[in-house]
């Protein structure tokens, strides 16, 4: 047998006062022993915290090297001597990471567009894109960077750029065009199939199903993979120092020459992670629900 | 007489191995609406798209206005310009909302400005009861008011034909009605209209002709008192006793 029972009328329950009218004994229990178990679970985890960075921190300071490694790695008289003339440099990481994001993103949209493309005077192209990203999503980034930093200046020929700044930048830029076209390609697909046809029934072209349903979808879906990218990236400009332009770590590195001393490259690392870390947090937040149209 | 609709002859379409329509012949007059009726698999979907060419057919003619639309010299753009399709599971856009859906065709596919577009997009949704749901994206619709959208974003480019894909079948049961209202309310207007459904007393009361599709074939054809109430084949009468058990009529 089904017991009908009174149902309370909507909003009774809401706000404390008139809820506690309602709330029953047993609830009441139930909510306090629920609290219990939070604070003890809250308890187990900040014991365990501290046993484990603490022994952590002490093991490493009673080590026998650790003065000489706190000398070499934690000077903080380097430190502040260091720190300005490493930020000066990492205002060119800064600059080439962001216009090498542009240029990655827009080249990364074309090519993931053209290999998506159907029509078949574009087969030359598609098969370009096709080869461009095997190629320069296979060779490492390190790699890259020296084939283009010093290969295209050994041709000598005229028009093509010879600043290292920039040929850093164009070796990254391929890289990074090749992983982030396949980002944007993996998004196209992942767009439903009937998304495609109720454009066209409506009377879409191909191109203004891609433009105005397609895309604006797959983007969206995309955004943490791509942010994901970012991070790669922004860490990455730290080889165009190989080339020898004065950025950050190329600064940090001369530095440690003159003082025999590591803790430049600590400077450098924190304006990386300066960067990075809120970064991170941004594609956490935005990795909340994958697919998720807002 | 003036030329039919939509005249279907002797389409054929397989995909792969599997051959779902085996020479389909069907004429559709102006004003008329014609409900397809048939099991899950029968064909009529496929039918359906066909005529929309969202798929390529094999063999055979479908002609829209007198005019063969399935040669490959005919751009399917123009074609599907000029009829509306209402999907299963509605294929709303997701990250447009109600009004955004019904005007995109409208104004990409017709040329229509975005005033004038959103003015009758506006009044199409209070048509179909959808007042004051302009702005919500489909998320935040229920599965009813979703179908009504995409019937007014089919007829919004007012189709020389509205073909209907089980329109109700993704629906609970208690939502069907609004939909079937909407069906109704353009079929009042003489809309022509190809339906395939499951409704089978829908089919009864908006139909002007009920074709039963079998294993690729119109089976059975002819006004709706007559196929759906004394079936000549047995086919016909095996379909309808099997949904009668299943107390869908």
């Amino acid at each position: 047998m089904v017991r009908l029972r009174a149902v309370p009328r909507r909003g009774q329950n809401r706000g404390r006062l008139s809820a506690a009218a309602v709330i029953s004994d047993r609830r009441l229990e139930r909510e306090a022993a629920k609290r219990r178990q939070e604070r003890r679970s809250q308890g187990i985890a900040a014991a365990s915290t501290i046993i484990v960075l603490g022994g952590l921190a002490a093991w490493i300071l009673s080590s026998p090297g650790w003065p000489e490694v706190r000398e070499l790695f934690f000077n903080w008289e380097v430190f502040k001597e260091a720190f300005p003339e490493v930020l000066d440099g990492f205002w060119l990481d800064v600059k080439l990471f962001v216009l090498v994001e542009i240029a990655v993103l827009i080249l990364g949209l074309a090519i993931a567009l053209i290999r998506t493309s159907r029509g078949a005077a574009l087969f030359p192209l598609r098969l370009l894109a096709a080869v461009w990203v095997d190629l320069f999503r296979g060779i490492p980034t390190i790699l890259l960077v020296y084939l283009v930093g010093f290969g295209v200046p050994a041709l000598r020929l005229s028009g093509l750029p010879t600043d290292p700044v920039v040929l850093g930048g164009i070796a990254l830029g391929l890289s990074y065009s090749a992983y982030v076209a396949e980002v944007y390609r993996a998004g196209i697909r992942s767009v439903h199939r009937g998304q495609r046809d109720a454009a066209l029934a409506v009377g879409l072209t191909e191109t203004q199903t891609m433009r105005h349903v397609i895309l604006p979808q797959a983007i969206r879906r995309v955004v943490p993979p791509l942010l994901n990218d970012f991070v790669a990236l922004q860490k990455d400009v730290a080889l165009v120092s190989i080339l020898g332009p004065l950025e950050a770590f190329r600064l940090a590195q001369i530095f440690q020459g003159e003082t025999f001393n590591y803790t430049p490259l600590i400077a450098a690392a924190l304006l990386y992670l300066a960067v990075t870390v809120p970064l991170a947090r941004l594609v956490d937040r935005m990795g909340g629900a994958p697919g998720e149209v807002r | 007489m003036a030329a039919p609709v939509l005249e279907l002859r002797g389409v054929t379409k397989a995909f792969g191995e599997r051959q779902v329509l085996r020479g389909i012949d069907l004429t559709v007059t102006e004003h008329e609406a014609i409900a397809l009726i048939g099991a899950s698999g029968s064909g009529k979907s496929t039918l359906l798209r066909c005529i929309d060419l969202l798929e390529e057919i094999d063999d055979g003619d479908v002609l829209l206005d007198g005019e063969v639309i399935t040669d490959p010299s005919v751009d399917p753009v123009a074609v599907r310009r000029r009829l509306g399709l209402v999907f299963q599971a509605y294929n709303l856009f997701p990250h447009l909302t109600a009004l955004q859906n019904v005007v995109l065709g409208e104004m990409r596919a017709h040329g229509v400005s975005r005033a004038e577009a959103e003015e009758s997009g506006r009044a199409l949704l209070a048509r179909f009861g959808l007042a004051g749901r302009e702005d919500d994206r489909p998320d935040n619709l229920s599965g009813g008011q979703q179908q009504r959208v995409a019937i007014a974003r089919a007829f919004s480019g007012r189709p020389r034909a509205l073909l209907l894909d089980e329109v109700t079948s993704a629906l609970d049961p208690e939502l069907v009605g609004e939909v079937l209202a909407a069906v109704r309310d353009l079929k009042g207007e003489g809309l022509t209209m190809v339906i395939a459904t499951h409704e089978m007393s829908f089919a009864r009361e908006v139909a002007d002709e009920v074709a039963f599709l079998h294993e690729g074939r119109i089976v059975e054809a002819g006004p709706p008192a007559k196929v759906l109430g004394e079936p000549e084949r047995p086919e016909t009468r095996r379909f309808l006793s099997r949904l009668l058990e299943a107390g869908r009529i």
